[in-house]
Formats: C-alpha cells, structure tokens, sequence
C-alpha cells in the first residue's frame, strides 16, 4: 500500500472533517455576542434564550473542533515529517502564535461563556463572549496566514534545502492572505447564518412560534442576505488574486487546456487528464475572459503551459462549479427568504422546507471551495519549494491503513451524532418555545444574574 | 560570561516545552484520572464528577496543544523522529483523545436514553489516552526501541499511568466534592497509590538500565548526592499521602486538596529526574536539542510572544479556576 496515497487521502479525511467546525464556531462565536449584546441592551429573554440555544452548539462544535485540530497537528509530525524539515522556521511561529494568543484564549473563556452566567457578572459574561469570538477568529487568522503562505510564498530564502525567514511582515501578510481570510470569514459568517436560519426553520415547521424562534431565523436569513452578495464579490477578487499568483490554479478551475484569447465558460464538462481534452463541454462563448480579465479578447492561461506541473483538473473543476453552484442558492433563497419576513412577515411552508436542508449549504460550499483550493495546489505543498511527495514519512502504508480506516469509521459516526444533537436541540427547543423556565435559571428573574 | 543566543534558545524552549508537559499531566492528568473512575462511580456519581471538570478540561487539554506545538515548532527534527517511531501509539492517543473530548459534551446534549453510551465513551476514550501516552512514556525512557522488551515495559508503564492519573482524579474529587462520593475517592485513591509508585519505580529503575549514558550521570560522586532528593522526597511524599488517605476526609474539610497538591509534587520530582536523565538530548541519545532545534530567529520570534503572553495565559487561567471554585454544584448552561 503506497503510504504516500493513503497519508494524503487520511490528512484530507482529516481536514475536511475539522475544517466542519471552525466553520462554525469562527463565527457563531460573534452571532452569540449578537444575541449577548441585544439582550443586554432589550432586557429580553428571549435574546438570552437564542443564546442558550446556540451556546450549546456553539460548546459541541468547539469540541468537535479541538480534538479533530490536535489530530491535525499530530500528524504534521507522524505522516509529513519533511513538512516541518523544510518549512519549520516559517510555519513554526505561526502555529505557536495561534496556540499562544488565541486558542488558550477561546478555550480558557468558554467555561465562563457556557456555565458561567450566574457565577461572574453580566459584564464579565459578555466579556467573555467577546474574548471567544474573538479568540476564535484570530486562530483563523494565524491558520490562514499560514496556510496562504504555503500557496503564494514569499519573505524568506532557502539555505541547504531549509526555509529561513527574512521578512515576517511579508511572511503573514503574503499576496493571497487577504483574500484568503476574507473568503474564509464569510464563508463561516453563511454557514452559520444558513445553519441558524435553516434550524430555526425546522422549528418553525414544527409549530414553534416562540419569540427566541423568530429572533433567530431573522438573524440567520438577514445575515444570510447581506453576506452573500459580499461573498460572491470577495470570491471573484479572491479569484484574480489566484490568476495573478497561481495560474496553473485557475486552468484547472476553467478546465482550460491551451492559453489564449475568448476562453469560453464552461457550465459543463468531464476533464480528461489522459487525453488532455473535455468530455461532453457546454460552454458560453468567451466567458471565462470576460470573468477574468473583463475582457473577450482577455488571455486566459492553459494547463497545457504546465503539463506535468498543474493539479489533477477533475476535482478542482468540479470543486469550484460545486461551490460557485451553492453560492447562487444560497442567494436565491436567503433573498427570498428575507423578502417574505421583511414584507409578508412571515415564512411560507415551502420555503420553510427548503432552509431545512439548506442548513448545511455552507458546510457543502465551504468542503468545496477548500478542496478547490487545496487540491488546486498540487503537486506542490508548499508552491515552488515543497512537493506533497517529499514531505511524507517512512512509515509503512499498512499502518497508515489501519490508521485511515479507524479515522473514518470514528469521523462518520461523529458526524452522524454531531447531526443528530443539532436536530434534537432544535426539536427540544421547538418543544418548549418561550415557556418553559430557562436552563439553570429556574424562574429566578434573568436580568439579574448572580453578582461577581 | 554571556551565553550566544543560538546556544540559549534552544535551551529556552527544552525548559518551556518541559513546563507545558508537566503542566499538562498535572492538569489533563486529573481529567483523565476522571474518566477512568468512571468505571467504579455511579450514574449521579458521574454527573458531580463532570461538573467538577466541566469549566476546566478544555483550557486543561490546550496545554497537551502547546506542549506538541513546541516540540513542532522549537524542535522540528525531533518531532517528525519521534512520532513516527510511534505512530501507532500516537493514533490511539488521538483516537482516545477524541472520543474522550466530544462524549464530555455529547452526553449532555443527547436525549437522556442515550446518555450511558456516551458515558461508556467517555470511560473508553480516557483510558485509551491515558495508557497511550504511558506506552508512549516507556517507549521514550527506553531510547524508543520498539523491541519485544520495550513493548512489554511499555504496557507495564501504560498500566502505571493510567493508575497514576486515577489517583489524580481521586484527588481532584476529594477536593471538589463532599460526602460519599468524597469517602469513596479517598478509597480509589489509595487503590490507584499503590501502581503509581509501582510505576515510577519501574521507570527510575529502567531509565539509567536502558542506557549506559543516563546511568554514569546519576550512579557517580558527587552526583549521587545532589540527585538523592528527588528519589528521597518522593517516597517521603509518598508515604505521607498514604498516611493521609487514613485521615481523609476530615471532618470540617481541612486537607481537601492536599492529596491533590502532593501527588502534583511527586509528579513534578519524578518529571524532574527524567529532565535531567534525558538532558541535553530530545530524541535519547541520538539528537541533542541543538541538532533538532529551529533556526534561531525563528525561535527568537516565538519567544519574543511567550514572554508577553505566557502570564497572561497563567493569570486567566487562575481567574477561570477561581470562578468555579468551590465544591462542584451542577453544571448547566446559564
């Protein structure tokens, strides 16, 4: 059994699996301090209530989040030695500064954000939402930084085949970072916004009509609305980014095998690597010029420039058509959505059902574009210095294999818990609406939490 | 005399990595030893033992984060040797570790059918940590020889470590609970004393054996004499506690996290004794932690943010620890 294979296939199985998690707690960290701070400045519960809710997800998630992230770093070590060899003086400080300023940071506050109500005051309490979200959002920051330096490295230079930093403000903010981060962010910001929006509407469904419902769903479906037309201008920047830095990238998402002028757009078609062709193409003329350089006449490069240099072209075409797929629908009905609560004041059933499903779009979209982006690096693991082949380790495929198949069967059965929780706290919560007394609370009066 | 950077900071972070180890034995240590009590407590039993952890073990795990991020980061050579040698203990660890963080919180959000699965799963999980990272231990202490002998000291110390971390529960429940859940911890931990000891004998015995370098730097004059207090105190400390769990608990409450602090000091010695067997190599005998260290100012720049950070880190940690102080009451969501 080849190890290399089989240690690409695991860390992928793996990053895909925790990339889930952050994906939601980046920015439901900040939607909680929403509902922290609407409550604070209302005086009603039913803020606090959302917050309940959303704190528990928020709690399974950020679980789900660390165990799945120290996996990850682990095997840096046990499957890609040569990774930290050859990069180590880069992605080293990277990595300790994101442990050191903001993942002691989000793990030391969630205590108090989820069992601390009544033991610290009000402020304190929101404080501590605060340093979550924030903490949260600064380990993206450092992964990203990180992880953008791998695809478009810059402020360093090479002595006996090992990097050494020159300039670490270059190092962080290297040319795809920006783009990278916001991309990212925004992404988080629509699978919570669809995640909230689409339990909510279970609820709904379910009969619930409770105040904290309805303070949700509007916050998931006009969070929705406004981040993703943000999303969609972001990703087209994003995207020039990568055709100015990484070009052999963008062939591949245009499955464009010559360079040249009036490259058409592909709606659909099956790369064929072998035969260097597209199977079964339905293209609009020009299109991708005019995408990527606005222009019909625009040069748009080909694979064919790269051959034997560029990523497998099948599944970063269809990752990005995948992606890009999710995004229109996530428009369509996050619009549609906001017009019937704005206007009609309310939800139609078929809408209802159709954010049910739609509460995972950001996770489908998120998988896709990282794949996108990811895979779209290949051969390369850190571009022009590291391949993916030169960094895996000596050890034997077999117990890469044993290894593979445990994290799988481990990674589904998480998954279809994890699924199981969010539906069951959903119905939970439909089940008892704005009646029933708050967790813990009692009916001790809840503007007046436990003092210091 | 002033010692050149190059030569310091790898020295620096040895020393810090050390300290986020021990610490994280110390403090996952007792949330480990938790879940494996699991075994022997009851299902109300189990919730006070949870809510006696429940605001801590995350913040407690990140120290375990650090530690591998320094060895990663400070120490690049000697983490890719180390954790491929032992890749599958390594895997076990981690599957331990998973399964052991999301039953903490799955069984509080499952419907109440399915919480004793979760329990179960939490028990497992724990146990396979602890005793992965024991093997991991022995392994280590003997240069990393995977041999049919180190594999057999391995279990024996995988054996020893989950007992220790046990008695580190008990310890923590002692503290943290009263009545009969405190009476029955002061019986686990004088069980799970009796394997501790065990396993630190059969590590201080077997480290010098393993290798003739650790032995000519404990077994020469004067030595001897400057290193006897580690092995003299912690079987005076040893004793002591065994004495304690007679005492225990008193009636008004005095002494409560005493068995706790002293099983914190023996760890502590007995971490020291490996520091200085080991010392100056990270991976035994073949890489020093010069060889296996970072460029220099890559290290420079770590340390320039550990410096800062660091106490921040330990203050809001003590803050965290002070909120939910007190006996554990029950833990909810408000």
């Amino acid at each position: 059994m080849d190890p290399l294979m089989l240690s690409r296939i695991q860390f992928g199985a793996n990053i895909s699996f925790h990339i889930l998690f952050p994906a939601i707690t980046i920015a439901l960290g900040w939607v909680l301090l929403f509902f922290k701070l609407r409550y604070n400045a209302t005086g009603d519960s039913a803020w606090m209530r959302a917050y309940f809710t959303w704190v528990k997800v928020f709690a399974l998630s950020f679980a789900m989040g660390v165990v799945s992230g120290v996996t990850m770093s682990f095997q840096f070590g046990t499957n890609w030695p040569g990774y930290m060899e050859t990069v180590g003086n880069i992605a080293g400080p990277l990595l300790a500064y994101e442990v050191l300023t903001a993942f002691f940071l989000e793990a030391a506050f969630l205590g108090i954000m989820l069992f601390g109500f009544r033991r610290v005051s009000n402020r304190i309490h929101t404080l501590a939402t605060v340093l979550v979200a924030g903490g949260t959002t600064l380990s993206a920051f450092w992964i990203i930084a990180l992880n953008s330096w791998m695809q478009t490295p810059v402020g360093f230079e090479m002595r006996d085949g090992v990097a050494h930093a020159t300039d670490w403000w270059a190092i962080v903010f290297n040319p795809s970072m920006p783009y990278r981060l916001v991309h990212m962010l925004l992404a988080s910001g629509l699978t919570v916004s669809f995640l909230v929006g689409g339990l909510s509407a279970l609820r709904y469904l379910y009969g619930d009509r409770s105040e904290s419902m309805w303070k949700a769903l509007r916050t998931g479906v006009f969070t929705a609305a406004i981040l993703i037309p943000i999303q969609i201008f972001a990703g087209d920047q994003h995207g020039l980014n990568t055709l100015e830095h990484q070009p052999q990238k963008i062939a591949a998402m245009e499955a464009n095998w010559n360079t040249g002028p009036n490259v058409p757009l592909i709606l659909f078609a099956l790369p064929d690597e072998a035969a260097r062709e597209n199977r079964f193409e339905v293209t609009i003329p020009d299109g991708a010029s005019l995408i990527l350089r606005h222009s019909a006449s625009g040069v748009v490069p080909g694979l064919n420039d790269y051959a034997g240099d560029h990523p497998p072209v099948f599944p970063v075409f269809w990752g990005f058509r995948i992606m890009v797929g999710v995004g229109v629908l996530m428009l369509v009905v996050s619009w549609s959505a906001a017009f019937f609560l704005k206007r009609r004041h309310s939800l139609p059933k078929p809408l209802a059902l159709v954010m049910v499903p739609m509460a995972l779009s950001g996770w489908l979209a998120t998988l896709a574009g990282w794949y996108t982006t990811e895979i779209g690096r290949q051969p390369w693991l850190v571009t022009g210095v590291l391949k993916t082949a030169d960094a895996v380790g000596p050890v034997a495929g077999s117990q890469v294999a044993l290894s593979l198949a445990v994290y799988l069967i481990l990674y589904a059965l998480l998954l279809i818990a994890y699924l199981g929780v969010l539906v069951h706290l959903a119905l939970k919560a439909a089940k008892d609406g704005d009646a029933s007394p708050l967790p813990g609370v009692m009916n001790a009066a809840l503007s007046q939490p436990a003092a210091k | 005399m002033t010692l050149p950077w190059p030569t310091l900071l790898p020295l620096i972070f040895a020393g810090l990595m050390g300290l986020a180890i021990l610490i994280y034995v110390i403090l996952d240590g007792f949330d480990l030893g938790i879940g494996i009590l699991f075994a022997v407590a009851e299902d109300a039993e189990q919730d006070t033992m949870i809510a006696a952890i429940g605001p801590f073990w995350d913040a407690n795990e990140t120290w375990l984060v650090l530690a591998v991020g320094l060895l990663l980061v400070a120490f690049p050579l000697a983490h890719g040797t180390i954790l491929t040698a032992l890749y599958i203990p390594v895997f076990l660890l981690l599957v331990g570790l998973i399964l052991r963080g999301v039953a903490f919180d799955f069984r509080a959000k499952v419907p109440a059918g399915r919480k004793h699965r979760w329990n179960r799963i939490f028990f497992l999980g724990s146990v396979i940590a602890s005793l992965a990272q024991g093997y991991m231990l022995g392994i280590y202490v003997l240069g990393l020889d995977v041999g049919f002998g180190g594999i057999t000291f391995g279990a024996l110390v995988a054996l020893c470590l989950a007992a220790a971390y046990a008695a580190m529960g008990a310890a923590w429940v002692i503290y943290k609970t009263e009545g009969e859940l405190q009476r029955k911890a002061v019986l686990w931990l004088r069980r799970a004393l009796v394997l501790t000891a065990l396993g630190m004998v059969a590590v201080s015995l077997a480290t010098p054996l393993a290798s003739p370098r650790i032995f000519d730097k404990w077994f020469v004059w004067p030595a001897m004499l400057y290193l006897s207090p580690l092995p003299i105190l912690s079987a005076v400390l040893f004793l002591w506690l065994w004495r304690q769990t007679f005492h225990l608990p008193t009636a008004d409450d005095r002494h409560a996290l005493t068995p706790f602090l002293t099983l914190a000091a023996i760890f502590t010695l007995g971490f020291a004794g490996l520091a200085w067997s080991f010392y100056p190599f990270v991976v035994p005998d073949r890489l020093t932690i010069w060889q296996a260290a970072s460029a220099p100012e890559s290290l420079a720049i770590i340390l320039a943010g550990t410096v800062v950070v660091l106490p921040i880190i330990i203050f809001y940690s003590f803050y965290a620890y002070r909120v939910f102080g007190g006996k554990a009451t029950d833990l909810t969501y408000d």
